[in-house]
């Protein structure tokens, strides 16, 4: 009786984890990619819960000792991909932020050379250094 | 004398307050066009390079030395009709009269390119560990680019301004300078090293990069 309280949660648990996971967007064909594996990965959780013994033949028929080291092992490999799409997402995001940062700051410089007041607060004395250099050579 | 007003001396700034001033002042007889990147310092710096009399151009937050660049090299080609550009360093630690013989070596032999060296004469004094970082620094980028410099990570260079329309820096951070080897190599222009001396004072080694950062700029490289 316990075992079937125990079977309910993890169920309930992997369900919500689905559910969770499929709502997050990206390009349409990781985000396939995803659902795919986490079909699969619904399945074999489920199947693992109903049956605690899948998983052990399971390993045995690949090689490995005991169903719990193939969980670790499985843990592992998905561990590593998750980093290497957080490094890939990072690298894009930052590049996102490069390009908006350096957009803005050249659309700042031409609205200051247009004699658009900007909100960056002028030197004290670059009243002085303007006159110094010919302001025609500060325009292209 | 010929005038370098067709040229626009590109300075990635990062907190260099306490220089910038003086390196903006010591270039501008020689290049009366120079436009600051500031990188989001957290001091004066942008102040100081605008008092000095440089243009600033403004990052909202810190990107790195490599998009700072890039954000000078895009204003010198999109908002000035400068035939040349010439990057240089805000820690001082560059001659300007270098750079004004590396732009007349340029139009005198029509080159796209001159990069500084600093191993191409014994005027640089670099440390022992420094020499085997750079030379180790000069191998990879060698292996990597096609060139066959004799320094690389030398922040001295001139570039015409049809060899910097096809720079595009993706490499924020130290390894731009590897990247802009290879991307200029890849236009296939005419192109020469010119021997410059870099000035290490105890300022510029108290900034200068770390042995781990290569490690940094190595991984930077390999996973794009």
């Amino acid at each position: 009786m316990e075992k079937i309280w125990i079977q309910l949660i993890l169920l309930i648990g992997i369900a919500a984890v689905a559910v969770t996971l499929t709502r997050s967007t990206a390009d349409a064909r990781h985000q396939a990619v995803r659902r795919v594996l986490l079909v699969g990965f619904v399945l074999a959780t489920a199947a693992a819960i109903i049956y605690p013994s899948f998983l052990s033949q399971l390993a045995r028929l690949v090689g490995v000792g005991r169903g719990t080291d193939l969980v670790l092992y499985a843990l592992v490999i998905a561990f590593l991909s998750y980093v290497a799409t957080m490094y890939r997402r990072m690298k894009l995001m930052d590049r996102q932020i490069t390009a908006l940062t350096r957009e803005i700051a050249l659309a700042e410089v031409r609205l200051e050379q247009a004699g658009y007041p900007t909100n960056r607060p002028p030197a004290k004395d670059a009243g002085s250094t303007l006159a110094e250099t010919d302001p025609s050579e500060r325009r292209p | 004398m010929t005038t370098n007003d067709d040229a626009w001396l590109v300075v990635p700034l990062y907190n260099e307050a306490t220089v910038i001033g003086d390196v903006v002042r010591a270039a501008l007889p020689t290049f009366a066009n120079i436009v600051c990147v500031d990188d989001g310092s957290t001091d004066s710096s942008a102040a100081a390079a605008r008092a000095a009399g440089a243009l600033v151009v403004h990052h909202a937050t810190n990107l790195g030395q490599g998009a700072a660049l890039q954000t000078g090299i895009a204003y010198v080609v999109t908002q000035t009709d400068a035939s040349y550009l010439v990057t240089f360093d805000a820690d001082g630690q560059h001659q300007v009269s270098d750079a004004e013989a590396m732009v007349a070596l340029a139009r005198e032999e029509d080159l796209a390119i001159v990069f500084g060296s600093r191993f191409l004469d014994d005027r640089t004094k670099a440390g022992f560990l420094k020499k085997v970082i750079l030379k180790t620094a000069v191998w990879v980028t060698n292996q990597s680019t096609g060139l066959r410099l004799t320094d690389a990570h030398n922040g001295l260079r001139v570039i015409r301004r049809d060899a910097a329309a096809r720079v595009n820096l993706v490499q924020n951070r130290m390894a731009h300078a590897s990247e802009i080897v290879l991307q200029l190599g890849r236009t296939r222009l005419p192109w020469r090293e010119y021997p410059v001396h870099v000035l290490y004072t105890e300022y510029s080694k108290g900034k200068g990069q770390s042995v781990l950062n290569s490690v940094n700029i190595l991984v930077d490289l390999v996973f794009k």
